[in-house]
């Protein structure tokens, strides 16, 4: 049972990026538009993820309670030493998710918008940076238990080039996957048109991102050349994600936004496994070498049991329902002028 | 401020928020739902009109109800890493399934919100109820985990370890009915008032009469009849509190000494020194009926705990009597609203009663936050109730102040955003709702 739990917790991990991820997107792409498409813009990408906003939200949620139930060790010594990061995290979760919903439920337009919008563009980067963060710290081997110093113990936990590198290029993966989301919303040729001129830039960033990632690492001595290249599986999800793109960069003109979007999400999905395949089961690296391992650090079997089958259980419930939320609200189509 | 207080006054902020938006996301889809099946029914404008303001209120409540939840649910690594380490696998079965009512919560609320015109009417209208009946789950399955912290079950302490743990058994523990079925009748209460009073108050004003009487009345009915409900589930309460947690029982009434025909003790000062109340209303044997059933049954009073398991008396004595004085206020204000609307029309047009409601607008809410008071405060110093204390739990990082400082002002400059927006809500009625201010008032 311990498997599904732990493919749960990958799954939900891998969605909240792909689903949250195209929704910090939408901040973020908002925050580099020229003032003269913003409008159009901001429409757009509201119509698109109003509806499901909510609920990509929840794989995070999912994803933390899996972690306290199943894997409390991991969990807590993550809540400690990495404590600052994941209030930052918060505080943008916070912060945009209020937002969001002040900027298109206020009943007035006037000011307070010019106040609710920044704060929306912002937190939508800044969540995303400190999430990249904290997974890049988990595994950078800078956790010390053995630290009595606040700055060792608290600080250079999390402060390092590698993890900031990840929380650049995890940004930058938001804002990819947002510009390949609305290009299948666009209802007109020229907005089309401009969303892929987009997305095309979006691309090459993403990969000088990703090459920061490498070189941050390399300067941090992190092994994570040989994580990714280092065995078979890791290099195939690599290869397979970058023919994906080049066959992405050939459709991108072409009008076929679902196929877009499932290699986009297919090259997400291969960066996320190629980056945790080879310490798997460790998921926290500690400084002294202990690492925290999902397979040693589990929780009792009547607990991963009784986890496994409630996840099972949730997601009969959870993902015929979000899958039809997604079909009815993802539709090509004017919203009637009713309200 | 030590680390520990400020850990506690950071979890008891981040609660006391969150309880009342997650509260309101709860109940107001069942009045929207119901405003919704009228104008489904008797296609009355005004009625689709109350609904759609209403789901605006619920859009506002739900999102910020979710973030704070989400805070929540980091912030008991945050603050208590120790107790999460040992209770996480115990008690977190009621979290994973809340999971997933809440995750049905938000998929149903994006139908809801968004599905106007644009999926089948009474699928749509299935939708809100759906959002109101997975809220109310959630609801019930994290107050599940909170009563844990006050029956723990499901589990064998020995030397210090957590044993052959059970999570079904730890969700089912002794306390998970009462603590639910109070809270939940509580949440309606509170929110039925709450929003009663603030339609109240617009018709006082005379503005869309006809739009706001329709919202009173569905608030109001709902409100009041929780609120004639809630001293039964009290009593249940008390009954189970007595018998698991003598240690709170005794600082909710100051009851200082172990006694039978033991007296009811309302108001006063409590004299921890002099272990007496002064100036309260003692009505003999009624605490012993209360507790036990019985006039002459005995009540453990504080002089049979050791002073360093029992809860700060003074917060929780209060804290219990704002809660029980309010709470019978509003039972008293929905007597009058039923009697008005079965014998005494001519009391619904007049205006003293609308007066009442406004006045009580504030009052579920306070006693909400009162009764959270009464179960936290009075489980103190224990974070899992005799098995692990509230400061052994607490992170090991200094500066826990400074996180304190930084949520306290996010809290409250969320409070007066979302303030500030409902009041932009209710006045713009008029302008967004033209249909309604047509009608004249009848």
């Amino acid at each position: 049972m311990i498997y599904v739990v732990i493919i749960f917790l990958w799954t939900a991990i891998l969605l909240y990026i792909l689903l949250g991820g195209a929704d910090f997107g939408a901040g973020i792409i908002e925050l580099f538009t020229s003032k003269g498409n913003k409008d159009r813009t901001r429409k757009t990408m509201y119509e698109a993820i109003g509806p499901i906003w909510e609920a990509n939200h929840m794989w995070l949620i999912i994803a933390i309670v899996i972690l306290f139930v199943g894997f409390p060790k991991i969990y807590t010594t993550v809540s400690v030493y990495l404590h600052i990061p994941l209030v930052c995290m918060l505080l943008g979760i916070i912060a945009r998710g209020t937002a969001f919903v002040f900027r298109n439920y206020d009943a007035v337009e006037d000011d307070m918008q010019k106040l609710y919008t920044p704060i929306f563009v912002y937190s939508s980067l800044i969540t995303p940076f400190f999430l990249g963060i904290i997974a890049a710290s988990s595994v950078s081997g800078r956790i010390d238990l053995l630290a009595n110093d606040f700055l060792s113990a608290y600080v250079f936990s999390w402060l390092n080039w590698f993890s900031i590198a990840v929380g650049i290029f995890t940004v930058s993966i938001c804002g990819f996957l947002a510009t390949i989301f609305i290009i299948g919303q666009t209802d007109n040729e020229s907005d089309r048109k401009h969303f892929t001129r987009k997305a095309r830039r979006t691309i090459f960033i993403v990969m000088g991102c990703g090459a920061l990632v490498f070189l941050a690492a390399y300067l941090e001595q992190i092994p994570l050349f040989n994580w990714i290249f280092g065995d078979t599986p890791g290099l195939i999800a690599i290869i397979a994600a970058s023919i994906s793109l080049v066959v992405m960069f050939f459709i991108l003109e072409r009008d076929k936004p679902i196929m877009l979007r499932l290699l986009a999400g297919f090259q997400v999905s291969m960066i996320l496994f190629a980056a945790t395949y080879s310490h798997f089961p460790d998921i926290v690296m500690l400084k002294n070498g202990a690492n925290l391992s999902l397979l040693t650090h589990q929780g009792q079997a009547k607990t991963i049991d009784s986890l496994a089958y409630a996840l099972l259980i949730g997601s009969i419930f959870i993902l015929p329902a979000l899958f039809y939320l997604i079909y009815v609200f993802t539709k090509r189509k004017e919203l009637p002028s009713d309200h | 401020m030590d680390d520990f207080l400020a850990a506690r006054l950071q979890m008891a902020f981040s609660l006391g928020f969150h309880i009342v938006f997650a509260c309101i996301g709860m109940v107001m889809p069942f009045f929207m739902s119901l405003a919704h099946f009228y104008w489904l029914k008797t296609k009355n404008v005004v009625y689709r009109d109350v609904t759609k303001a209403w789901s605006k209120g619920v859009a506002i409540f739900f999102a910020t109800g979710a973030v704070s939840g989400t805070v929540l649910s980091f912030e008991l690594g945050l603050l208590w890493p120790k107790f999460m380490e040992h209770a996480g696998p115990i008690f977190g079965m009621p979290f994973s399934l809340e999971g997933t009512a809440f995750f049905i919560e938000a998929i149903a609320l994006g139908f809801y919100l968004y599905g106007w015109n644009r999926i089948n009417p009474w699928f749509h209208w299935a939708t809100g109820v759906v959002v109101g009946i997975s809220g109310l789950l959630s609801g019930i399955l994290v107050v599940a985990a909170n009563a844990w912290m006050n029956s723990p079950a499901g589990f064998d302490y020995i030397d210090g370890q957590y044993l052959n743990i059970d999570p079904i058994k730890a969700m089912f523990n002794d306390a998970w009915f009462s603590q639910a079925l109070h809270m939940t009748v509580a949440a309606f209460v509170s929110t039925g008032f709450a929003v009663a009073g603030v339609h109240a108050l617009m018709i006082l004003r005379g503005k869309n009469i006809a739009f706001h009487s329709k919202a009173f009345k569905i608030a109001a009915v709902f409100g009041t009849i929780a609120a004639c409900l809630q001293p039964i589930s009290g009593d249940i309460s008390a009954k189970d509190v007595a018998k698991r947690q003598p240690a709170k029982l005794a600082a909710m009434e100051a009851h200082f000494h172990t006694e039978r025909n033991a007296p009811l003790i309302i108001g006063g000062i409590p004299d921890t020194a002099g272990k007496k109340v002064d100036y309260a209303i003692k009505i003999p044997g009624l605490l012993s009926f209360m507790a036990t059933g019985d006039f002459n049954g005995e009540v453990k009073g504080l002089d049979s705990i050791p002073k360093e398991d029992q809860p700060p008396i003074g917060v929780t004595h209060y804290a219990f009597q704002i809660m029980v004085g309010l709470g019978m206020a509003m039972v008293g204000l929905a007597v009058l609203y039923f009697i008005a609307l079965w014998k005494k029309k001519q009391w619904l047009s007049s205006n003293w009663l609308l007066k009442l409601f406004v006045i009580a607008t504030p009052m579920g809410f306070i006693a909400l936050e009162a009764g959270w008071t009464v179960t936290e405060v009075g489980r103190q110093p224990w974070i899992i109730h005799g098995v692990m204390r509230t400061a052994d739990a607490v992170t090991p990082m200094p500066g826990i102040a400074y996180s304190f400082y930084l949520f306290t002002a996010v809290y409250i400059s969320l409070a007066v955003i979302v303030s500030l927006l409902l009041y932009r809500q209710i006045t713009m009625v008029g302008k967004l709702y033209d249909s309604s201010t047509k009608v004249p008032k009848s």
